[in-house]
């Protein structure tokens, strides 16, 4: 019973994504667009929930359908909501698309089902992961410890790319300037509601960062929660009083500053004769240095997740305010 | 027991309203009339549905975070549903004040008798 109602769930999840994929390509309006795609990423969260991916479920909502959808929605202020009014419909493209499809599709043929018990993962690496876990990290959360200690080369990697990421943009759009205006623009009502709203997302953003060894969350997923505090700051009182809080010029640095604080927690334990980010090395209990090492990795992440996604949003409304 | 029931009526109650609420988004004829069927959505029907399955799980931790969301869902929604609303008259969409059938032809009538008489 319960697995067709899963069956179920999935099969009208997935259903709504192909709908929604047409309506884009249907649509003219890039707004309208935007808004089917942050639809979409919220109907992929809602997909990993099903699959009991609630750590990916969570950055999918907070990445995908919140920060993609702000973002998109600026870079619109620049682009104009309109698309270009040609349609050049190229034989090659509807070749090249459909030979590629069905590679894909003719790919999946060679995966073991969903679920399968004796899928590879699941006879390797799932049970070495899940006892060494409880044995060795002892935390709760199975996920956060595949993230930041077995798996920590990767996570460095990704912290690597959303920093270059951020560093891209700003080399190509610049800050720009903004002054704060005289009187920012009156409206109680939004004034009153967000700003203890700011309070709480800035406490949620806290919890999700040093809760992510306990439950699902972890750094990433903080450091957009919190940037997500402070774009609302900037959305309701006005990008140049958002600057004063946090000046644009030290974004850059508090980036790079999480990831050197990642870089430096492996480079620890290089000093105590062990591998680059064996936590191990960091106490003189391995347990209590996985702790630790978690601990100051995933603080990397926010901090450089969190600069990155607000100096990217910096960028695009900075462009903006100059023309 | 009587909990399990009055959870079920308020499932029930917030199924309805969420049904009411998408008709309306769907029919209803202009954006301002649309946007109070969707916060209608938000604003009620969600509560409700939140409060059918806190009625379900009793008085756990879990319970405690619903009621927290629920309290976040009844400032947030209207006041985001205020700022659309603000947007929108900003950005010049004004409220369609459409007449009645007959009163539309009376009106009419009126118009081409004032445009005869300036004539």
């Amino acid at each position: 019973m319960i697995g067709n109602l899963h069956l179920i769930i999935d099969v009208c999840l997935l259903a709504f994504l192909v709908l929604i994929v047409f309506a884009v390509m249907k649509v003219t309006n890039l707004f309208v667009a935007t808004m089917l795609f942050g639809i979409f990423s919220f109907v992929t969260a809602l997909l990993f929930l099903d699959l009991d991916a609630v750590d990916v479920a969570f950055t999918e909502a907070a990445v995908g359908a919140g920060f993609s959808t702000v973002l998109m929605l600026a870079a619109l202020r620049l682009s104009g909501a309109v698309e270009n009014a040609k349609h050049r419909h190229s034989a090659l493209g509807l070749f090249i698309v459909v030979l590629t499809g069905a590679a894909l599709i003719y790919g999946t043929s060679d995966f073991p089902n969903m679920g399968d018990a004796n899928a590879p993962v699941q006879l390797h690496l799932a049970p070495e992961f899940i006892q060494l876990t409880q044995e060795k990290i002892d935390i709760p959360n199975v996920v956060t410890a595949v993230l930041a200690s077995f798996r920590g080369y990767d996570t460095f990697g990704e912290t690597v790319v959303i920093f270059s990421a951020g560093v891209a943009v700003l080399l190509l759009l610049g800050m720009g300037h903004v002054e704060p205006k005289n009187e920012p623009e009156q409206n109680m009502v939004l004034w009153v509601v967000v700003k203890p709203f700011i309070a709480l997302i800035l406490i949620f953003g806290l919890y999700v960062q040093f809760h992510g060894d306990f439950g699902a969350g972890g750094g990433f997923q903080a450091g957009v929660i919190f940037a997500s505090g402070m774009i609302l700051y900037s959305l309701v009182f006005g990008e140049g009083y958002a600057r004063k809080v946090i000046s644009s010029r030290i974004l850059p640095r508090l980036a790079a500053l999480g990831v050197l604080i990642y870089g430096v927690t492996g480079l620890a334990s290089l000093l105590w004769d062990k591998p680059f980010l064996d936590y191990n090395a960091l106490s003189s209990n391995p347990v209590s240095g996985q702790h630790m090492g978690i601990l100051l990795v995933e603080a990397g992440v926010g901090l450089a997740v969190f600069a990155t996604v607000l100096l990217i949003f910096y960028s695009f409304s900075g462009v903006n305010h100059n023309e | 027991m009587i909990i399990s029931f009055l959870s079920d009526i308020c499932l029930l109650l917030g199924g309805f309203f969420t049904l009411t609420g998408a008709l309306g988004l769907l029919r209803f004829p202009n954006f301002y009339s649309r946007l109070h069927a969707a916060s209608v959505t938000e604003s009620l029907a969600a509560p409700l549905l939140i409060t059918g399955v806190i009625l379900d799980t009793g008085l756990t931790l879990d319970s405690a975070k619903l009621v927290l969301i629920i309290l976040i869902m009844v400032i947030a929604n209207p006041t985001i549903t205020h700022a659309l609303c603000r947007a929108a008259a900003h950005g010049g969409v004004n409220p369609e004040m459409r007449l009645k059938s007959s009163e539309k032809k009376q009106s009419q009538t009126d118009t081409e008798l004032s445009s005869k008489e300036s004539k």
